[in-house]
């Protein structure tokens, strides 16, 4: 891989308990190339999820370096991590964590609160986001008022409003039925193919996997 | 804008207990801003006192009068301006709940030392010339219906008998601090009787009110007017006529302190309520806040998002209680005796403090739910269950 995106180098990760260390992840090297989907897989406890979180810069790890698009995020302050993750990252969480106060588009809309756009670009930005996820017609509706699988395609709306180079989705399946999970995927497939986007997805669901490009296995902290 | 659309959404996001804390907030203003217009009633006397005027009183008590015959003494004691005297005339009107000021006083020199009693003229020359006439305040006028040439019978205790007075004069007070509700009558009138019936009390009053050129001066004309009668079968306490009614709160001094505690420990309650509200609201949103702080807003947003929630209930509640504050005060002073205090008003001062209470109460109240956001990590929070 000539330039890759998002290089992991010797990554590890312990969390104490009391006075006991709990080693999460085992000296991960990895590269990821711009514009791949890959998928994590591995049993519950196999540190799927911290590597993720490690990616997205919501986690700091014990030891190791992180770069992404050559800056290591490992050596950012909170503040600059905050600002990094703004500009790179979106989420796509199990569970959506939409604001349930806010409409769809009011949640799309949220991250670009942070870009120096103007109301009616953020509103522009985030009508464009909901009509990629083929929910323009809902734009108006609170989350208590459309399915589990709407929601989840607002939280990707929300994931790509402000065209991040990278997608991380922890379980983005995990709590749909069938059909919606299906949909959510082949929604994913389009990002990727279609926008380009980077997207690392941790899942325990085999046909979920099958939509990404590479299945990488964790295993006690390692990858496989 | 849209994260103030997100504030006001979450203050108002379960209604009953946003309402239940907005009422309480409510309530404990009020009872702050009515405790401190209590405290201020208390202090009205000593707000209400002049710094050139200085009391000159019996040394032993206020209760053992002095000989008319000072008076001329004390006028002559560089420094001084005017002297007049007054004397506390106690008594019995309609019935022994009816409680107010009623003195007799130098009709002639009084209300120059006084000109905060504001005197239509012509009313004044009428109460000049009859001896049983009487001046009252507007609001004794309106409590008891009286008019001018309204007859006032008053049952004499200190100056036992029946007392007969003629309305002929209804003063104003000049200031908020100045009691609009005493009667005033000649000291002549009264001496007169006392010669006749009780002469070993005749040509007694109970203290002079002195009015002196320059208030810096008031240390050494009080100490000059009390050497005049050191030594003497009544020897003199001057003061400051500040002093002087600090002297009568002094014995409710205990209570009056009580009630200061009081007026913030209700503040200090207040602020319990609204930070238990506060962490219970971040505590159910961890989650939202946690996915806020990924998607990269920062602390200052998120202590924005929590203090403002915060204000918003405080300040409602503050300006609910405000608003309740004044027919809870006029309900107090009708469900109290009648005089209890003449002066009771909410100073400016207390809707100020009552405010600035508000703002600090909700803003105090979101520190400890923000500083739980900052400090759990995104992690963390993500996994929390609310």
């Amino acid at each position: 891989m000539e330039h890759p995106l998002i290089e992991v180098q010797n990554l590890s990760k312990s969390y104490h308990r009391d006075s006991l260390e709990i080693p999460v992840l085992r000296n991960i090297t990895l590269e990821v190339a711009e514009g791949e989907f890959v998928a994590f897989m591995g049993p519950s406890g196999s540190g799927k999820t911290t590597l993720l979180n490690l990616i997205a810069g919501i986690d700091k790890p014990t030891e190791g370096t992180i770069l992404i698009a050559g800056t290591d995020v490992t050596r950012l302050s909170e503040t600059e991590l905050a600002i990094w993750r703004s500009r790179n990252i979106g989420f796509i969480f199990q569970f959506y964590n939409l604001i349930p106060v806010l409409t769809a588009v009011e949640n799309v809309e949220l991250p670009l609160i942070l870009t120096p756009l103007s109301k009616r670009e953020r509103r522009a930005h985030a009508a464009t986001a909901l009509q990629v996820v083929g929910l323009a017609d809902r734009m108006r509706h609170y989350p208590r008022q459309l399915s589990g699988g709407q929601e989840q395609r607002v939280a990707i709306a929300r994931a790509i409003v402000t065209d991040p180079a990278i997608l991380v989705a922890d379980e983005p399946t995990g709590d749909l039925d069938k059909i919606s999970a299906e949909e959510v995927l082949n929604l994913m497939d389009r990002l990727n193919r279609e926008l380009n986007k980077t997207i690392l997805m941790v899942t325990h669901d085999p046909r979920a996997a099958e939509r990404a490009r590479s299945v990488r296995q964790l295993d006690k902290g390692e990858l496989a | 804008m849209e994260l103030l659309r997100l504030l006001f959404r979450n203050a108002l996001r379960h209604k009953l207990r946003s309402l239940l804390t907005i009422l309480g907030v409510g309530v404990a203003v009020m009872a702050f801003a009515l405790l401190r217009t209590v405290v201020s009633a208390w202090h009205a006397g000593v707000e209400a006192s002049s710094a050139n005027r200085l009391i000159t009183r019996h040394a032993v008590s206020f209760v053992f009068p002095l000989p008319l015959a000072y008076r001329d003494r004390i006028a002559q004691v560089p420094g001084v301006e005017n002297v007049t005297y007054a004397t506390w005339f106690s008594g019995v009107y309609i019935d022994k709940n009816q409680f107010f000021g009623r003195l007799a006083v130098d009709s002639e020199t009084f209300f120059e030392v006084y000109p905060e009693f504001l005197i239509p003229k012509d009313q004044f020359d009428t109460f000049k010339r009859e001896r049983n006439a009487c001046i009252i305040g507007v609001d004794l006028a309106r409590r008891y219906n009286l008019k001018l040439g309204d007859i006032m019978n008053v049952e004499g205790d200190v100056y036992p008998g029946s007392w007969e007075f003629v309305v002929r004069g209804i003063y104003r007070p000049r200031d908020q601090t100045t009691d609009p509700a005493t009667m005033m009558f000649h000291y002549k009138y009264v001496d007169e009787r006392v010669r006749l019936e009780m002469p070993e009390r005749s040509g007694e009053v109970g203290w002079y009110i002195v009015r002196i050129r320059d208030p810096e001066n008031s240390a050494a004309v009080s100490e000059a007017i009390d050497r005049l009668f050191a030594n003497s079968r009544a020897e003199t306490k001057t003061e400051t006529e500040r002093a002087f009614q600090q002297n009568f709160l002094s014995s409710a001094s205990a209570v009056i302190t009580a009630m200061n505690i009081m007026s913030f420990l209700i503040i200090g309650i207040i602020l319990l309520v609204v930070a238990n509200t506060m962490i219970m609201s971040v505590r159910e949103r961890t989650h939202e806040y946690a996915v806020l702080k990924a998607l990269g807003f920062s602390g200052r947003h998120l202590f924005f998002l929590v203090a403002g929630e915060s204000l918003i209930i405080s300040i409602l509640g503050t300006a609910l209680g405000l608003l309740v504050t004044l027919p809870a005060v006029r309900g107090f002073q009708t469900a109290l005796p009648k005089g209890w205090f003449p002066v009771f008003y909410i100073k400016p001062e207390t809707i100020v403090l009552g405010c600035i209470a508000g703002f600090l109460v909700g803003l105090i109240a979101s520190l400890i739910p923000t500083r739980r956001i900052l400090t759990t990590r995104i992690i963390e929070s993500l996994r929390h269950v609310g």
